[in-house]
């Protein structure tokens, strides 16, 4: 399946803002996580089309995924 | 003022405890009458630092502005980084109550202040003057170490959305930005407050602990990665993730997702002040450890703002669609040395675009009428420079985003609901300051409530109201949240501090009761003042238009709403 997938604040540093990228059907949010090499426990806040979720969810084709570091502001 | 006159008095017993926003609260519900006009001699403009303001205590550095605000009708508190709250509590400064209204309306005065004494004299040479020009100006006459509180244009003309600014270390601005307290300080014809710095040091009832406690502190402030986020990307780095959640008001709150995010992001941002040579990293206050302000250069490397902030770039941004930061700067300099709200200023200019005034994405235009029209008091300047509100009868527009008269900040509460709870309810009109449940809404802090659900928003808004109203009134920085809200060492050390600090033993419960104590005390004005249940409400095309990316409404019960004040 192919998934769009958006990097933010230094979670970008030497990886990229925002791709195209295929996985096997089923993979869920930690191992794509885990396979763009970003330590879990960094990871604040995940978007699966722009709606909270949870590491163990399975995106579909054609979802867009948002991993933010822990953030905020105000 | 009505005699012009200053004095000197002790601070009544039941005051003693108090500090911050719990005392500018409770003066103003003391002693001005809540139906008096925000602008006549009834009102009273109230400054305290906070509880711990003036300690070595890390972000301690916040003053609390009070008064009857004359843009929402409401009690008003707004409090301001910058130097003047740890040099007034170091003078020994409770609270500073400017009262009455010269008889004399030809003539402007400056406050002075230093350890022994409080001098008001007649001011002539700053009237008219920019806020930049004040401060420059009081450098140069007192010396550079001087605090600084002032208005700007906006302020002496009684705009509604004129603030009031502070020096900061560097000699910038900070801002009691919102409800028109500008307006309050130029009705009472001061323009400026200075403050003399002394070596005096705070008194510490036990200073051993003091010093442990603040240790612990400050460690959990620094080691909280939130705040580690702050001091890179500042407060900016909430554009890309609030315009993912389909919660960024944008092109006057008609979407909740702005397609020229990217370009106004923390993460733009933070590249183009380093290649400038400007710097991403800067504190409003001495002692603070998360440095969320910035120095944003222009393309030629020279200063052009700080404490350039999520809402006000969000506001320029998305609301009015410029997507180039270089306007978004330019504006909020202009806003800055005018002295008018950097949120109330832009959604009134969103509004004015949806009028037709001007395009939307016109950042030249809009930096045209802010000088041309706001900072000189022309007939539109002052339409706009009144508010949002104002913009929307002028012009008959009725998709005006205000809850009380004033402005609704950067998030969508029909795509994060627990943000429209604090909207609707808070006591100073719509602030996501007053109670920001976009800590637990979007960023996963002190817990999950999902942001699109109805469940548990009443709860989460009212529970963050009340520990805000008590940080409020220590003189921290409301940035310690993020490390409170999640780590357990965090509230108990600042506790402890302020144990250490008078030789008391409050607890966490006395915390919470303070807190409940002075949003009762401000409801209580409002009421007085004349509002009901029925203006704790959102404007009524929230209800009606479905916002893009999640096509959802606002959908929560007025009885929802009004359970918020069952404590």
């Amino acid at each position: 399946m192919q998934l769009n997938v958006k990097l933010f604040a230094y979670f970008r540093d030497n990886r990229f803002k925002q791709k195209l990228m295929d996985f096997p059907a089923g993979t869920t949010v930690e191992e794509i996580v885990n396979t763009l090499d970003i330590p879990l426990a960094e990871v604040g806040v995940i978007m699966l089309n722009s709606r909270q979720c949870e590491m163990y969810q399975a995106p579909a084709e054609g979802d867009q995924l948002a991993i933010f570091p822990t953030i905020g502001g105000g | 003022m009505s005699d012009l006159s200053c004095k000197i008095e002790s601070v009544p017993e039941r005051w003693m405890g108090l500090g911050g926003r719990g005392l500018t609260s409770t003066i103003i519900a003391e002693e001005v009458a809540p139906t008096c006009h925000p602008l006549g001699q009834h009102n009273k403009l109230v400054f305290a630092p906070g509880l711990l303001s003036g300690t070595p205590a890390a972000n301690s550095g916040r003053l609390s502005c009070g008064a009857k605000s004359p843009l929402t009708g409401t009690i008003k508190e707004a409090n301001a980084g910058g130097t003047s709250a740890q040099m007034l509590a170091k003078i020994g400064v409770k609270a500073l109550i400017i009262e009455g209204k010269p008889t004399d309306d030809g003539k402007w005065y400056n406050l002075h202040i230093n350890a022994d004494s409080v001098r008001l004299q007649e001011e002539t040479e700053l009237i008219g003057k920019g806020n930049f020009a004040v401060v420059q100006a009081i450098n140069n006459r007192l010396g550079d170490k001087t605090g600084v509180i002032t208005i700007g244009p906006a302020g002496e003309m009684r705009m509604t959305s004129a603030n009031i600014s502070i020096k900061d270390p560097d000699s910038h601005l900070r801002s009691h930005g919102r409800g028109g307290l500008g307006a309050v300080m130029g009705s009472k014809r001061i323009k400026f407050i200075s403050v003399e710095p002394t070596e005096q040091k705070m008194a510490i009832a036990n200073p051993q602990a003091f010093k442990e406690a603040n240790r612990t502190f400050a460690k959990a402030l620094a080691d909280n990665p939130i705040s580690k986020a702050l001091g890179q990307y500042g407060t900016n780095v909430l554009v890309n993730i609030i315009n993912e959640s389909g919660g960024l008001p944008t092109k006057n709150f008609t979407l909740g997702q702005f397609e020229g995010h990217e370009a106004i992001s923390g993460e733009t941002m933070h590249d183009t002040i380093v290649a400038r040579g400007g710097k991403p990293k800067h504190n409003c206050h001495p002692g603070c450890v998360i440095n969320c302000s910035q120095i944003y250069a222009d393309a030629n490397g020279q200063y052009k703002t700080s404490g350039f902030e999520y809402e006000t770039i969000w506001a320029l941004g998305a609301d009015c669609c410029i997507d180039n930061l270089d306007y978004v700067a330019e504006a909020d300099s202009l806003m800055d040395d005018i002295g008018i709200d950097s949120i109330e200023t832009p959604v009134a200019f969103g509004v004015a675009m949806e009028a037709g005034v001007l395009k939307f994405g016109d950042g030249a235009e809009l930096c045209r009428i802010l000088k041309e029209d706001i900072g000189k008091g022309t007939a539109l300047g002052r339409i706009i420079g009144n508010g949002a509100g104002s913009v929307g009868k002028a012009y008959g527009v009725t998709r005006v985003p205000v809850v009380k008269n004033q402005a609704i900040p950067a998030y969508d509460p029909r795509a994060i609901k627990g943000i429209g709870i604090t909207y609707a309810t808070s006591t100073q009109g719509a602030d996501h300051t007053m109670g920001y449940t976009i800590a637990t809404n979007i960023l996963g802090v002190g817990g999950k409530v999902d942001p699109l659900s109805k469940e548990g928003q009443v709860e989460l808004s009212r529970n963050l109201q009340i520990a805000t109203a008590a940080i409020d009134s220590t003189g921290m920085c409301l940035f310690i949240a993020f490390a409170a809200l999640d780590d357990a060492t965090c509230l108990p050390a600042l506790i402890d501090m302020i144990n250490a600090r008078f030789g008391i033993h409050l607890t966490a419960n006395d915390v919470t009761n303070l807190g409940m104590s002075i949003l009762k005390t401000e409801h209580a004005f409002n009421l007085a003042a004349g509002f009901t249940n029925k203006d704790d409400r959102l404007p009524e095309f929230f209800s009606e238009e479905a916002v893009a990316p999640h096509n959802v409404v606002w959908d929560i019960s007025d009885e929802a709403i009004d359970s918020f004040w069952n404590f």
